[in-house]
């Protein structure tokens, strides 16, 4: 993306267009990445409602998969998660691993 | 038609702010706060005003909360003094760099420690990078004439910034002179319906304030508030060229006084002005060619009209109410000089710092300026060239 110039920009910095955090993937922050193991999913939708950065994917009102581009790793769905049989549904892995 | 009255600096301000009848005024009620926010609120009370009058816990917050009442799309005012201005530091460069035009006079009084109450600059120069328009004024009449001015500069389109309106602690601010008010209605016609730009509120159109602006683009958005402030002095002039026409008032980037011809001369702000104006005149009746300059908009500092102003004159001296503690010299001589600087003829500049804590300034003080001047301009030889005068060894 091509940078704009000093003359070009909106006095103050105010943001005029709603709506662009879109346009700024945060995923790269991430150390921590949550993984998904479907066979422990009761879909509960607790990671969905808990997750500050709306970066999991609901499909016909059922969990899908994260969206990585968002997702900062900051491991609150994995800690919510209830699991099944004492087994959790999100775990936690080291990014680079 | 003008109304004579004969009211405190305080006064005039408070009635000037009134008669323009802002939106928003967030205030700290306690000192350092002058009388002039006591009377502000006593015509909110009186339902003289419509303004929401919110009481805030600091100046700092009341800085904070101009700048939130201000982006949501109000016109909006303060006032403080000394520590409260001292106080606001870090908001005052929010309310600028998210070119906010708050309205905000400053009755400058002096720093603590150690604790005083009276007249001074050094509030003001304090915050003079700050981005924030600074207009002064030597008397109540010019107060109340700036605040009115004030709003139309800030809100200019071509500008929005915040402006400061500073008058002399004590000096101006708690006495009683003689002034020429304007009708209500005309004042209200002049400063216009306050025009938004990108307010908070407008819920069809949603905006977002203070965005983190990194490596990438800060220097862009730094670039363009030096920009805007070259822009300042051609609206203040614009501006006070409409006034003229509702007061029959002049004003212009600074005031000359009898400076066209003139050898030696004084360049001071504020009250000080005013007393050494006499003394200009008995040096001229004496045959000796003394004049003035008394800056105006101090902030964005005019400076090629003020080098042009004084680049004839042989010697000048420039009086400062502040020190530049660990600098060189006094703030208004820094610009000053640099003003002159690119000049290949320029006159010989000499720094006084006078009036610390509302410290009196007398004629006598003029007039030793002014002689040791004439005494430079005859003998080449300068003594010192900063020094502190009405000061006890």
């Amino acid at each position: 993306m091509k940078l704009k110039g000093w003359k070009d920009l909106k006095p103050g910095a105010v943001i005029t267009d709603a709506g662009n955090s879109v346009e700024f993937k945060t995923g790269s922050w991430r150390s921590l990445k949550p993984v998904w193991k479907e066979e422990n999913c009761i879909q509960c939708l607790f990671c969905w409602i808990y997750c500050p950065d709306m970066a999991i994917k609901v499909k016909d009102g059922k969990r899908a998969e994260f969206d990585y581009d968002f997702c900062k790793g900051c491991g609150i769905c994995a800690l919510e998660c209830p699991g099944k049989k004492g087994k959790k549904a999100i775990i936690m892995v080291e990014e680079g691993k | 038609m003008a109304k004579v009255v004969a009211v405190t600096g305080n006064e005039a301000v408070a009635n000037a702010l009134k008669q323009v009848n802002p939106d928003v005024c967030a205030a700290y009620p306690i000192t350092p706060q002058t009388e002039m926010m006591q009377r502000f609120a006593s015509f909110v009370s009186d339902g003289k005003v419509k303004t929401e009058l919110i009481l805030v816990e600091s100046e700092h917050s009341s800085m904070s909360a101009c700048v939130g009442a201000s982006a949501a799309g109000g016109r909006v005012v303060t006032a403080t003094s000394s520590q409260g201005l001292a106080l606001m530091f870090e908001i005052l460069y929010i309310a600028s760099g998210t070119r906010l035009p708050i309205v905000m006079p400053v009755v400058n009084r002096a720093l603590s420690a150690p604790l005083n109450i009276h007249g001074d600059h050094s509030d003001a120069m304090g915050v003079r990078d700050s981005g924030w328009i600074q207009l002064w004024s030597e008397n109540g009449q010019e107060a109340y004439d700036n605040t009115i001015q004030a709003f139309r500069i800030a809100e200019h389109m071509d500008i929005r910034l915040p402006a400061m309106v500073c008058l002399d602690g004590f000096i101006i601010s708690h006495s009683i002179e003689r002034l020429d008010y304007i009708e209500d209605e005309e004042v209200r016609k002049f400063v216009g319906e306050f025009r938004q730009l990108n307010p908070l509120l407008d819920i069809d159109n949603p905006v977002s304030y203070g965005p983190l602006i990194l490596t990438d683009y800060y220097m862009e958005y730094r670039k363009a508030q030096e920009e805007v402030a070259s822009k300042v002095s051609g609206i203040v002039l614009e501006v006070a060229r409409d006034f003229e026409k509702i007061s029959g008032r002049k004003y212009g980037l600074f005031e000359t006084y009898r400076l066209e011809d003139a050898e030696i001369g004084l360049v001071i702000l504020n009250s000080a002005a005013g007393t050494s104006k006499d003394v200009v005149d008995e040096f001229r009746d004496r045959g000796i060619k003394a004049g003035l300059l008394k800056p105006r908009l101090y902030r964005p500092f005019p400076f090629r009209e003020t080098g042009e102003a004084l680049k004839h004159l042989k010697a000048v001296c420039v009086l400062d109410r502040a020190d530049a503690f660990g600098g060189s010299y006094g703030p208004v001589f820094l610009d000053v000089a640099t003003s002159l600087y690119p000049y290949r003829e320029r006159p010989i500049l000499i720094n006084k710092i006078y009036g610390l804590g509302g410290r009196d300034y007398m004629p006598e003080h003029a007039e030793l300026v002014l002689n040791e001047l004439a005494g430079i301009v005859k003998t080449g030889k300068v003594g010192s060239y900063k020094e502190y005068i009405g000061v006890r060894e």
